[in-house]
């Protein structure tokens, strides 16, 4: 009886804490809305028309979640390690570029599914090994996560555009525009209708379900979340913080190149400048706005992959700017942290 | 805190309450998209053609115009051509525009998503090479004439002989029009000023796009700076946004004489007029109204369409698809020469004539050939006397 009491208050806050923070965020977007004259209704019709209310559209809705799931995966690993992997939109882009580097040479007369396997395996090693890089600087450099990882991003946009502009380029065209497209047979299967790969739909699925396994259930997630939440104490128990944390950047990286690769196989079907689409920065704001937190990431990221798509609507049927669609993303996020700084001071007072 | 939450959620009821939703777009007969590469109120490429766009509300009954601006990959992370195009079909879209050579994957991916619309690819020319279905045409305007226009009138005013052109990225549309600019520019210079053509420096620096991108492309404020820094004096624009012209406004307040000439948009010069020589623009309102008016009345045909000046009335928006509109920078007797010049040009002078070799030396034109329309669209590298990168 005690437990279920326990988990009915448990389960209260939490629900109270969502609400407050929605609320809060709600409250702050509406009030800049009214004060430039717009209706909020209007624009939370527009946007859940543009998100949610054909199969079609939602199925557009799916594509932005899936790089944002991939990428808030991999960044539940290097948070629960106490580290700030910032590096994540350099990761992408390597992921994108290693994924290329067997696409758009061709299928070789092999199976085009073996050859996505591939490529997808590939983007995986190559944001992993990206990620490895922050981690190593960190480990035997000193160099913070942070600024490495930033370091490594500025890196990873001069070699794709280096790559894109150079020894990548079309034929005669040095164009921002991308590579030239794969051969179609190398496009991700997609039904009539559907706007999205089933197959990558259910890999980040897996991917999802994994990570929530590896952290939840597993020595490997406990070690994590030892090292993350004390490096000294979990040395006592023979856990190395360095080697845990690199483990964790190099997951991270790798699910975040995994996205990249995805990216250029599904979405764009080649490799241009911004492919990474600022999905990195957007995963930090959906891991803190889940409070670190596994369960709320899927719905989060829908959330967020619902205001971008929907956001579309606002120069079509309102001629507003969809940067609109930001405004509202980070109102979420100061409200979240917001609340949820209020209730460790209120909990430090009591 | 948990008073805070009350308040919180009652004044966002309140506001829901408070303000009703906005009107749904309005029924139309013949709804048509257009995407556009740039923000609509660019002063260049995109106004011209969402202006264009407006204009068919007026000239085609029935027509009426949804679009999305700033469509590029840096603008809307994540969003892709198709996605945009199934939005506008959602609502009613038959005919779709795409605005810039940037969004041809797109627009032949989307094409063929939906055979039953009409696509309108500005710049391309799938129509002639056949990777694109029927139902995608192609326009573009012989700008060729606007950028002559451009070259001769930089070449009648520059004091210093060094003429630069600040170019987007590097492809076959760039390199005709920097070459028609150049060859303006060395038509003034030789065959009106009568100096020698050794005399006339043409510098093209590509920022990398067709506009600026930060951290991306060259900063097209800095290239024009860096440029005028370098001794030429006038600076001529191939790319979308008025960066050239405000720079040359700016230190035309300073005392210095330098000039800029915009593009696309006839309305590019009202940035910095006192530095402005003129601007050649686009038109697209003869294009547009034939196109989506053959497709209104059930006469779609896929075509490619490449349409220049009217030689009677250049600046007439009715008829002419390039245009020249003299700025207040070009002195009396430039515009003189430039009218002579127009009229040669109408009259028959065809600039892309031999002799003519490539930049790296090797021959394009031999004596006395002119270029067909296929070596002119497809111009492989610069000429002979320019000063850039052509690959």
């Amino acid at each position: 009886m005690k437990t279920l009491v326990s988990l009915g208050h448990f389960l209260y806050n939490r629900t109270a804490t969502m609400i407050l923070i929605a609320a809060l965020a709600l409250g702050a977007v509406s009030l800049l809305l009214l004060t430039l004259g717009i209706a909020p209704t209007t624009i939370a019709v527009a946007i859940a028309h543009g998100s949610i209310f054909s199969w079609q559209k939602f199925s557009h809705v799916l594509s932005l979640w899936i790089p944002l799931l991939l990428c808030s995966c991999g960044l539940l690993f290097t948070f629960r390690a106490g580290l700030w992997n910032i590096g994540v939109e350099g990761q992408i882009i390597c992921g994108a570029i290693a994924a290329t580097a067997l696409l758009r040479e061709g299928s070789f007369g092999l199976p085009p599914a073996l050859i996505l396997t591939l490529a997808l395996a590939l983007s995986f090693f190559g944001g992993g090994l990206w990620g490895s890089c922050a981690g190593l600087l960190k480990n035997r450099g000193g160099v913070n996560e942070i600024f490495g990882g930033l370091g490594l991003n500025f890196v990873a946009q001069g070699l794709i555009l280096w790559l894109i502009l150079g020894p990548w380029k079309r034929a005669g065209i040095a164009s921002m525009s991308g590579t030239d497209m794969f051969v179609k047979e190398l496009w991700m299967y997609t039904p009539p209708g559907w706007r999205v790969a089933p197959a990558a739909l259910l890999l980040a699925l897996a991917t999802f379900a994994l990570t929530a396994f590896l952290l939840g259930a597993t020595r490997f997630g406990l070690t994590v979340k030892a090292t993350g939440n004390n490096p000294l104490a979990a040395r006592l128990y023979a856990i190395h913080p360095e080697r845990t944390g690199l483990a964790a950047m190099a997951i991270g990286g790798g699910l975040a190149g995994l996205a990249g690769g995805l990216q250029a196989a599904c979405v764009y079907h080649r490799l241009l400048p911004p492919i990474s689409s600022g999905y990195g920065y957007l995963a930090l704001l959906v891991v803190m706005l889940a409070n670190y937190r596994i369960a709320p990431v899927p719905a989060i990221c829908l959330f967020f992959a619902c205001l971008a798509a929907g956001s579309i609507q606002l120069p079509i049927v309102l001629q507003l700017d969809s940067a609109l669609s930001g405004v509202i993303q980070g109102a979420c996020v100061v409200s979240a942290l917001l609340v949820h700084g209020l209730q460790k001071r209120h909990k430090g007072e009591n | 805190m948990k008073h805070i939450g009350i308040l919180l959620q009652a004044l966002v009821f309140s506001c829901f309450l408070l303000c009703p939703a906005g009107s749904p777009l309005l029924a139309a007969d013949y709804p048509f998209g257009l995407l556009l590469v740039g923000p609509a109120n660019d002063h260049g490429w995109s106004q011209a053609h969402f202006e264009a766009g407006q204009a068919m509300e007026k000239v085609l009954p029935g027509a009426k115009m949804l679009y999305i601006d700033k469509v590029n990959p840096a603008d809307r992370q994540g969003i892709t051509i198709p996605m945009l195009v199934d939005d506008l079909v959602s609502k009613g879209a038959k005919l779709i525009i795409g605005n810039s050579d940037d969004m041809k994957d797109g627009i032949r991916e989307a094409a063929a998503m939906h055979p039953e619309v009409q696509f309108i690819h500005i710049s391309g020319d799938d129509a002639i090479t056949g990777k694109s279905g029927v139902n995608l045409s192609n326009l573009m305007g012989r700008m060729e004439y606007g950028k002559m226009m451009a070259g001769f009138v930089a070449a009648m005013t520059s004091q210093t002989g060094k003429i630069a052109y600040l170019g987007p990225l590097i492809n076959a549309e760039t390199r005709r029009l920097t070459a028609a600019a150049y060859l303006g520019a060395r038509y003034a210079w030789t065959e009106v000023l009568k100096k020698p053509a050794a005399d006339l420096k043409f510098k093209v620096s590509w920022i990398g796009f067709w506009f600026n991108i930060p951290g991306v492309t060259s900063d097209p404020t800095l290239v024009t700076n860096s440029l005028f820094d370098a001794g030429h004096d006038v600076v001529i624009s191939g790319i979308d946004t008025t960066e050239a012209l405000v720079v040359a406004g700016q230190k035309k307040k300073d005392g210095k004489a330098v000039w800029a000439i915009p593009y696309d948009y006839q309305g590019a010069c009202a940035s910095a007029p006192d530095a402005c020589l003129g601007v050649p623009y686009f038109n697209w309102i003869p294009g547009y109204t034939k196109l989506i008016g053959e497709a209104i009345s059930g006469k779609w045909k896929q075509q490619f369409l490449w349409l220049g000046p009217d030689w009677q009335a250049i600046n007439n928006p009715a008829t002419t698809t390039i245009g020249f509109m003299p700025g207040n920078a070009l002195g009396d007797s430039q515009k003189q020469a430039l009218t002579e010049f127009q009229k040669a040009l109408a009259g028959g002078l065809n600039l892309f004539t031999g002799p003519l070799n490539f930049q790296d030396g090797s021959s394009f034109l031999k004596a006395g050939t002119t270029a067909t329309d296929d070596q002119v669209w497809n111009l492989p590298q610069l000429l002979l006397g320019m000063d850039g990168a052509s690959k």
